[in-house]
């Protein structure tokens, strides 16, 4: 920049340079959603209307689309999916509330101990839990052989080849894996909330229950929200734990959409087109049940 | 009074065992790897002897130092990689804020809502006519951005003062100087919680590598451990010392920086 200029002008061109290094600052990383993400978006919507196997795609309109509700395996897919949803998270989402709720008490020992033992299954992998938790609950595993110990069990329980229990397993894994991460975006906005509100209504006689419901619960409701959109979130893209954990049987009953839409793509004669159709359909999901938790969120201001 | 102890009493027992079974796993994982197979499905819960002959056949059966070494190297060039355009760009979003900028960064925000499973597809049929397949370039280009870590640095370089641009300004320093010489050093803690959530994510990534990494020698940890459970007979004491190799460096990191760990997944809720 000339050193000559008028001071206005100068002051001028000096906003616009500073705006161009914002925006120069900004570029890369913009650029590299957008060829990372929308672009694929894009070509996954377009790939979703062809058909074929491999790369050998051609034009089919909507025959994926008709295909994937006419899919007993697809079907099951998305029931298993949207069964962990609706008993997992509300089950963690509250434990982590209740947890956090404890942990937030001024007078607790040991506190940081609790928060440490708590947090640490977000330590481990999800691949090293989920092969953990098939290793607690084979049939030769250390589950079946404290139940057989205690007399419960004569022989092992084949856990992982049951559907129901198989399914359980999957859910208990995901709780273990998953509160105490939750829970640690509760503490941090009870820290946001005055102990006193607490003691106020410790001394105007409101007991553990009341104080949950009329003052945790509340205040939190922003921090509910986000974890709840992240988990349904989560939970609609889980492949971790039914591909190492349950491997998606006894025959498909805990796979979920994620798995066999990698079945789909990569494990059988790969179909692009249709695995971006059923890809596609865990999109809209996804944005309607966040449109719909924000504006459930929003109403009871 | 009785009543508040009782419920006192009640948190503690609470608290204590839900303690215990977080921890659990974990302990049994560390047990098994000292152990024999036949001993571990006994429900043996005491360390044993044979953690050197897990160890032996563990690295006889399958390439553990290659695919350590792979896991280190794309986990580190990655966070390395993402802090840099993450940061750069949380910074630019909000230090030279306009209502153009504030549109792109809403725009941005709606990946967070793109599944992986469906930008998956197209993204490995760009990346192997590109010849980026069992590369680290592959591995670490669709996270190298996100508007998670963004968001984080947008919310941390709320609270740069402006004093100290104007100062740095009128002393002479370009604006990208200013960020790397003002703005990282004074944004230590905001570095060290992305770093770590950026390691830990990519470190634990097992989807993307394994859509990817089709050669024996690219393979990463998580891969390696997944593949110990293919075969009909599983030997405990090989395979938990596999999981323990592979979750020993996120434990280590998790025990070193729990504080900015917790501080980086709560950092984009402030």
């Amino acid at each position: 920049m000339s050193q000559t200029s008028e001071p206005k002008k100068k002051k001028m061109s000096l906003n616009k340079r500073q705006n161009l290094t914002g925006w120069a600052f900004l570029t890369p990383a913009t650029l590299m959603i957008a060829v990372m993400s929308f672009w694929p978006m894009i070509q996954a919507f377009i790939l979703s209307f062809q058909k074929g196997k491999g790369n050998n795609l051609r034009f089919a309109g909507i025959d994926n689309y008709v295909r994937m509700f006419q899919d007993k395996v697809f079907m099951q897919s998305l029931g298993n999916t949207f069964f962990y949803l609706i008993i997992q998270v509300p089950i963690m989402l509250i434990l982590a509330l209740i947890l956090a709720q404890m942990l937030n008490n001024k007078n607790l020992r040991c506190k940081g101990l609790f928060r440490t033992a708590i947090f640490l299954p977000c330590a481990t992998s999800l691949v090293s839990y989920a092969i953990i938790f098939r290793s607690l609950f084979g049939v030769d595993g250390f589950i079946n052989s404290v139940l057989i110990k205690l007399g419960i069990l004569n022989t092992g329980y084949n856990f992982l080849g049951n559907a129901g229990s198989a399914k359980a397993v999957i859910i208990i894994a995901l709780i273990w894996r998953w509160t105490g991460y939750n829970m640690v975006f509760y503490l941090s906005g009870l820290q946001n909330i005055e102990y006193s509100v607490y003691e106020a209504a410790k001394i105007d006689g409101a007991n553990p229950i009341q104080t949950f419901f009329k003052i945790t619960v509340p205040l939190l409701k922003p921090t509910i929200l986000l974890t709840a959109i992240m988990s349904t979130n989560g939970t609609l893209q889980l492949f971790d734990e039914s591909f190492n954990l349950t491997k998606g049987g006894p025959s498909n009953a805990t796979i979920t959409m994620s798995h066999y839409i990698y079945n789909i793509s990569f494990k059988y004669v790969p179909n692009f087109g249709y695995a971006a159709a059923m890809s596609f359909l865990i999109f809209i999901l996804v944005a309607i049940l966040a449109f719909i938790q924000m504006k459930v969120g929003d109403k009871r201001d | 009074m009785t009543k508040t102890k009782r419920a006192n009493a009640l948190m503690y027992v609470v608290l204590i065992i839900v303690s215990l079974i977080s921890v659990f796993p974990i302990y049994w994982m560390l047990i098994a790897a000292t152990n024999k197979s036949v001993d571990v499905t006994r429900g043996k819960l005491l360390p044993g002897t044979a953690f050197f002959d897990n160890w032996k056949a563990l690295f006889a059966q399958s390439p553990v130092q290659e695919a350590m070494l792979n896991s280190f190297k794309y986990a580190i060039l990655l966070t390395i990689c993402a802090l840099v355009i993450c940061s750069l760009a949380g910074y630019g979003f909000e230090i030279y804020h306009d209502k153009g900028k504030d549109a792109v960064m809403s725009v941005l925000l709606l990946a967070m809502m793109v599944p992986f499973v469906a930008t998956m597809i197209p993204l490995f049929r760009m990346f192997s006519d590109a010849g980026l397949l069992n590369s680290a370039l592959g591995f670490i280009l669709p996270t190298i951005s996100t508007p998670f870590l963004i968001m984080m640095f947008r919310q941390s370089a709320r609270s740069f003062p402006h004093d100290i641009i104007e100062a740095a300004r009128i002393d002479g320093l370009n604006e990208v100087q200013i960020f790397f010489r003002m703005f990282i050093p004074t944004m230590r803690s905001t570095y060290a919680a992305a770093m770590t959530i950026t390691f830990m994510n990519a470190w634990n990534n097992y989807l993307w590598p394994k859509v990817i990494m089709l050669d024996e020698s690219s393979i990463t940890m998580p891969m390696l451990v997944a593949n110990l459970t293919e075969g009909y007979v599983t030997d405990y004491g090989v395979l938990m010392l596999a999981v323990l190799l592979c979750s020993l460096p996120t434990i280590i990191i998790f025990f070193v920086l729990q504080k900015s760990f917790a501080e980086g997944i709560t950092g984009a809720v402030k």
